[in-house]
């Protein structure tokens, strides 16, 4: 079950059973049901896809409420580079950490710390090159769970780093171990969360058998107390502890522009785009490139669904504050630490398969498509499946029937009808 | 059990952005078959370059796919200008792709060694004025 925790939900009352959810979803994740939107578990990879289309809001991330600060003796706050796009006229990081602080986190760690020294250790990989070419940026877990999904063959071009997220973590808590003298359990190490990829990369790690982030604070709820914590404040503290290139990292591009070493890569951010670049990849069709950096939203963490400015206004704001900082304040000293390494292989996950044993796989393929010469090819998606050959994949699964199809209904009501010398309208 | 899946695609003439269709369309279904992954890589990588040179010097042409419980088999036909000298155009670096077309990133002169080189079995027919015929097959274990 671990394997397909989520952090993208449904509610039901809010839902109305439209389609606008089935037909944005890039993995064909998610059908309607009695009237109803249903997640297929194993095919959603949490890109928060849906809650952006969603017109009633019926889809929702779970994410931790603000009083989860109470659960802990010492709390800790990780807040991303992308949170510093979201507040106009912010000069520095300063101000807003200090806020943070304010607002009862005992300390703050950013994650764009975390991120220069991620930056750090995949410069060394790469120099190592023992990693295949090209390596493929492991920080969104959208991307990486689409991976194991779907391209079983680019699984072992994914750098095994944990994500900037987990190491602001791992570090932060050790420091206020050894500041504080508590128990690990008594620290809560609190994310500020741009989408809902990233909570359940906290819930259920991709590469780490554990995470030390105890929480995901969505950042549109944090949003409001933290801006009047900011206004209320006088005076700041130096906080900050990163420089450009951890900055950076909220943008698409901003990962691969931080290795330095090298200009032979491409990023790629919006889910359709990441497909396109990941199917090119696995048909070997860009054999130079060293590095790839993949972003499930479009403009890269800034564009994540949580959050509450304009992704290209948040970005504009980022680049500001950018020019006052030095390209880099944090680097590794000696080999990259055990704690930066994944610890499990990321494994391939065959949801796309249509049954266990290759003769069924090859029965029901064909009644697939025996099925899809049936359907009228509209792809209107009135039947609850995205595309008519949705439907009919489901239909061989037997978890749809092919008469839910209408425009296939009303077909053979209307031949009823003709039969019955009823077809003249009123 | 049906013993073989049948499938049939054409590749339009000088349209490279439709190139690549038919290879991600199969890609696609091995995987929904459950083929081996590494397996499904190497049909994949085959057929786009196949798909490359049918748009690129045959003017288009029709690929027929047969899918058993051990193999994978592709024919590429077309009625192009057919090839003269087979053993020069399977040598890497060879190309007769005209330069707007290399322009275009295409013409490395790698399509038909790498067709070879990813296909278990190979074999090319061409005669000069009537056409070209491939058959590749990648073994499925």
């Amino acid at each position: 079950m671990e394997q397909f925790t989520h952090s993208v939900m449904l509610d039901k009352q809010l839902c109305m059973g439209c389609i606008n959810c089935i037909k944005r979803c890039p993995t064909e994740a998610i059908r309607v049901r009695d009237g109803k939107a249903h997640i297929l578990k194993e095919r959603c990879i949490d890109c928060g896809e849906c809650i952006r289309i969603c017109p009633h809001h019926a889809k929702k991330a779970i994410t931790d409420p603000i009083s989860i600060l109470q659960n802990f003796e010492y709390t800790i706050a990780l807040p991303p580079p992308s949170l510093y796009g979201q507040y106009n006229n912010l000069e520095e990081q300063d101000l807003l950490l200090e806020a943070l602080l304010d607002m009862g986190f005992h300390g703050v760690f950013e994650v764009a710390k975390a991120a220069e020294l991620v930056s750090d250790a995949t410069r060394r990989l790469l120099q190592m090159g023992n990693i295949k070419r090209p390596v493929i940026s492991s920080a969104c877990p959208a991307v990486t769970k689409l991976i194991r999904v779907r391209f079983p063959q680019l699984i072992d071009h994914v750098l095994p780093l944990v994500a900037p997220i987990e190491l602001a973590a791992r570090l932060a808590k050790k420091d206020a171990m050894r500041k504080t003298g508590l128990a690990k359990e008594k620290i809560g190490c609190i994310f500020l969360t741009p989408c809902p990829a990233k909570v359940t990369a906290t819930r259920a790690p991709v590469g780490s058998s554990h995470s030390e982030v105890d929480g995901a604070v969505a950042i549109k709820d944090i949003y409001p107390q933290l801006l009047a914590s900011m206004k209320k404040i006088t005076q700041v503290d130096y906080l900050a502890s990163a420089g450009r290139i951890g900055l950076g990292w909220a943008e698409s591009g901003g990962e691969a522009a931080g290795l330095v070493s090298t200009d032979s890569y491409l990023a790629a951010d919006g889910i359709e785009n990441v497909i396109r670049v990941l199917e090119d990849l696995e048909d070997e069709k860009y054999p130079d490139l060293e590095f790839v950096e993949l972003n499930a939203c479009a403009g890269g963490c800034v564009g994540g669904v949580l959050q509450v400015e304009n992704p290209y206004i948040a970005k504009a704001k980022i680049k500001r504050m950018r020019r006052y900082v030095p390209v880099s304040k944090n680097h590794l000293s000696g080999s990259i630490p055990h704690e930066m390494l994944w610890d499990t292989d990321l494994t391939y996950e065959p949801v796309l398969e249509l049954g266990r044993t290759r003769s069924e796989r090859f029965a029901r393929y064909s009644r697939m498509e025996e099925i899809l010469g049936q359907l009228p090819g509209l792809d209107c998606g009135s039947c609850g499946a995205p595309t008519c050959a949705a439907l009919a994949e489901d239909v061989v699964r037997g978890q749809a029937n092919i008469n839910d199809c209408t425009v296939l209904m009303r077909r053979r009501m209307e031949a009823v009808l003709r039969a019955l010398g009823k077809d003249e309208g009123p | 059990m049906p013993d073989c899946i049948y499938l049939h695609y054409t590749v339009p003439g000088d349209d490279f952005t439709r190139a690549g269709e038919a290879s991600a369309d199969l890609k696609l279904r091995l995987k929904k078959l459950g083929i081996p992954p590494e397996a499904v890589r190497k049909v994949s990588i085959a057929l786009y370059e196949g798909e490359i040179n049918l748009a690129i010097h045959a003017h288009g042409g029709e690929i027929d796919v047969q899918i058993t419980d051990d193999a994978v088999c592709m024919t590429l036909s077309d009625q192009g200008p057919g090839i003269a000298d087979i053993p020069l155009a399977m040598s890497e670096g060879y190309s007769t792709a005209p330069d707007e077309v290399r322009s275009l990133g295409f013409g490395a002169g790698m399509g038909l060694p790498n067709m070879k080189k990813y296909s278990d079995e190979f074999d090319i027919q061409s005669t000069v004025g009537v056409g070209t015929t491939i058959k590749m097959a990648v073994h499925v274990d």
